[in-house]
């Protein structure tokens, strides 16, 4: 353990030592959507008109749409009018007040993932002020990135802070009318990030939602916008391998990313929200929107995601390939079981002349989990010389569970080129008796056949996620075996 | 002094004790009553034609799934392997060459190597291996069977020839020092090179404490590897024991001896 663990631990143990704790009065719009909630969201956010009329259309509009109804996924109807759609930050006072409070299984989890106190703490949102010691790294980082010129906080301060960036490009990847669900935030989204890099600069670090920490606590409505001007890159990462505590069912959020010339933009997600239980109860339904635009020439926007968590995901990080020359990527790692439902994959929209897209979508299914694949690769007309390649690889853990590859080819322009291969596979019998053989347990054998399975997504993950990664498909096979 | 003294009551031991095996596979019986005792340091060859039973000797003893003991046992240092997992067994100590090496997407190598290689110290009680000490071994045992080290991060015998997945099998057990062996037609599908190769690997093994069993269909193997017994399987059972000079009997001679009166026997039932 090291030096400032253990004094955090010191910190975290020590009865409130360095604490004061204030009772601060919850901020909750009472349930129901109406116009009257969504000027009242926008008032306490104090937004200027033009961001309460943009979310007053897409509210209006969204009144029209229909839940859609495509996707292999099945769940009990959602009442919206039953949601709260506007809950301040929570504070401190509000968690448990100590690690001794979380459920014991979820603090299992923190230590097999080796997280360290300090952040078990905050994602268990407990009460204990040696946090203060992880925010003013993130302060400290946040100098850093501001002498490079790199805007990087919350959507709320964005837009007080650079709404000339926020009206230019919110809601241009991701129009408000697109679907029900990013209808649905447009008109409502609480916070969420905001990043701009300015010209030239490639941004020195991972920037992380974990460093945003307090702006944390936002997750129902999220909306992130991304920025990369002409030669700018910035790797993102979203999320945390440790199941995050949270209370609401619906998560809709959107992520628009827009890459100008020669800009790079690597998103990069690890989901593991509450899946339900065992038999299926509860869970979280992620039903998100990402887009990327590479908007200029020899741009690049490469989405990676490993998904374990939530009972429903549907999810679709896609890439409109605008600019010439321009290059989409998707690697994805899908994980599903007990009652689980993934429904995920990519689109690619081929606009630019020689532009070119990788899929590499890896599905596990155990238990009683559903995954399916849906991509769709689009060549318009104008996309002289497109080249797309998509591998769906889909591994069966168990006889009750489900892979399904849905992929959608639309080709527009004779000079293309497309491939598809998939495979569906079972981890045999042979395999794992060949690790036996060696020592190695039943469990740890499937860990490294599963782990090797995932091996082309996780190398596109900045290495110390790819550790977390690891360990957390580990960890959510524990017990789907023998 | 005391070396000496330790060895030759290692020599006088028994390693493995096979009493009265039977066993089945898919409700047929496979092993109608063997019985094989190997001591440290000795070199047993197990032949016999196709379907006599020897494959499944091989698995019975690493406890492969589907194969069903009826009757009989198993001793391994005086320990009822029976009752073991198979990773269990491998962790006291014993390794199967398998006659077809699986294949493992994406696991390296070398990586899956080091795994074998931990689980077995941590089942002793030992402390993961160093990594600049497992860096050594690997490559002085690489030199061992003349393997490429690209071979170390390709994954695990994904599109190896035939001959580098018997190499790399040797070279498992060669990292794994297991202490005692059983190879299963490991010189299958090879030629002469490869086969001097994985014997000559096999034979850098060879010490007064490691007992190995060899499984082969040929005598070819048995120049390269000498053995201090051979016993002839067939129809499940032991039909003949013998030292080195039997293999060479049986090459001139074929299986077809012992085929005889079990076909008479047949026939007078039908």
């Amino acid at each position: 353990m090291t030096d400032s663990t253990q004094t955090l631990e010191r910190l975290a143990t020590s009865d409130y030592k360095y604490g004061f704790v204030t009772d601060i009065e919850q901020d909750t719009v009472p349930p129901g959507l109406d116009e009257a909630v969504i000027r009242l969201i926008s008032a306490k956010k104090q937004e200027p008109d033009w961001l309460l009329e943009w979310r007053l259309v897409a509210f209006r509009h969204w009144l029209t749409q229909q839940e859609p109804q495509w996707a292999h996924v099945h769940y009990p109807k959602i009442d919206y009018q039953a949601l709260s759609y506007y809950s301040a930050p929570k504070k401190k006072t509000d968690g448990p007040k100590s690690l001794d409070e979380i459920d014991p299984e979820l603090r299992r989890t923190y230590e097999k993932l080796g997280i360290p106190l300090a952040e078990q703490a905050i994602l268990a949102g407990v009460a204990v002020d040696a946090v203060f010691d992880s925010v003013s790294v993130a302060t400290s980082y946040k100098g850093k990135l501001a002498e490079l010129g790199i805007v990087f906080c919350s959507f709320s301060e964005a837009v007080r802070e650079h709404p000339e960036l926020v009206r230019q490009y919110l809601g241009s990847v991701v129009p408000y009318r697109d679907n029900y669900f990013a209808t649905l935030n447009s008109a409502v989204f609480s916070d969420g990030s905001f990043v701009y890099i300015p010209p030239g600069v490639r941004c020195p670090m991972e920037l992380s939602t974990y460093f945003r920490i307090n702006a944390s606590n936002t997750g129902q409505f999220e909306r992130t916008l991304i920025i990369a001007a002409e030669g700018a890159s910035v790797s993102y990462l979203e999320g945390c391998t440790a199941p995050q505590r949270d209370e609401n069912q619906l998560h809709a959020a959107v992520v628009e990313l827009i890459a100008l010339d020669n800009a790079t933009i690597k998103y990069s997600t690890v989901q593991n929200w509450y899946p339900g239980d065992a038999e299926g109860k509860g869970g979280i339904y992620n039903f998100v929107t990402k887009r990327g635009l590479c908007k200029g020439r020899d741009s690049k926007i490469s989405w990676t995601q490993v998904e374990t968590g939530s009972a429903i995901t549907w999810k679709y990080p896609s890439c409109i390939l605008r600019g010439e020359n321009s290059v989409g990527e998707f690697y994805s790692v899908a994980l599903t079981r007990d009652y689980q439902q993934a429904d995920t994959g990519t689109k690619m929209i081929h606009i630019g002349k020689n532009t070119r897209s990788t899929i590499v979508s890896k599905g596990i299914s155990a238990g009683h989990g559903q995954n399916a694949y849906r991509g769709l690769v689009k060549i318009l007309p104008t996309a002289e010389n497109a080249r797309n390649h998509s591998q769906c690889d889909s591994l069966l853990m168990g006889d009750q569970c489900g892979a399904h590859t849905f992929p959608y080819i639309d080709v527009q322009n004779p000079s293309a080129q497309v491939e598809h291969e998939a495979s569906t596979s079972k981890i045999s019998e042979d395999q794992l008796f060949y690790c036996q053989q060696r020592g190695i347990s039943m469990e740890d054998a499937v860990s490294l056949i599963v782990n090797g399975f995932c091996k082309e997504v996780f190398k596109e993950l900045p290495m110390e996620f790819a550790v977390e990664a690891q360990k957390l498909i580990e960890l959510k096979l524990e017990g789907s075996v023998g | 002094m005391r070396a000496y003294i330790v060895a030759s009551r290692r020599e006088s031991s028994i390693m493995l004790e096979i009493r009265n095996l039977h066993a089945t596979v898919d409700g047929r019986e496979i092993l109608n009553g063997i019985d094989l005792i190997v001591r440290p340091g000795e070199v047993h060859a197990i032949m016999g034609p196709n379907g006599s039973g020897k494959s499944t000797l091989a698995n019975v003893i690493a406890g492969r799934e589907g194969y069903l003991v009826t009757e009989g046992a198993i001793h391994f240092d005086g320990k009822n392997l029976l009752d073991m997992a198979p990773e269990t067994r491998a962790c006291e100590g014993l390794f199967l060459a398998f006659q077809y090496p699986v294949e493992i997407p994406g696991v390296a190598n070398l990586y899956f190597l080091k795994a074998a290689v931990n689980a077995v110290r941590k089942y002793r009680g030992e402390p993961p291996v160093d990594a600049m000490d497992f860096w050594d071994l690997v490559h002085e045992r690489m030199e061992l069977v003349k393997m490429d080290e690209s071979m170390l991060k390709r994954s695990v015998n994904e599109g190896f020839s035939g001959g580098e997945k018997k190499r790399n099998e040797v070279f498992q057990m060669a990292v794994l020092q297991p202490r005692f062996a059983v190879l299963d037609e490991t010189d299958s599908g090879l030629d002469i090179d490869a086969l001097k190769v994985v014997a000559d690997g096999v034979n850098a093994l060879r010490s007064p404490e490691r007992g190995f069993l060899v499984i082969t269909h040929y005598q070819r193997l048995l120049d390269y590897i000498v053995p201090d017994h051979v016993h002839v399987l067939f129809n499940g059972r032991i039909v003949r024991s013998g030292g080195k000079e039997l293999a060479l009997e049986l090459e001139e001679q074929g299986y077809a001896l012992y085929n005889e009166e079990p076909g008479r026997a047949r026939r007078a039932a039908a």
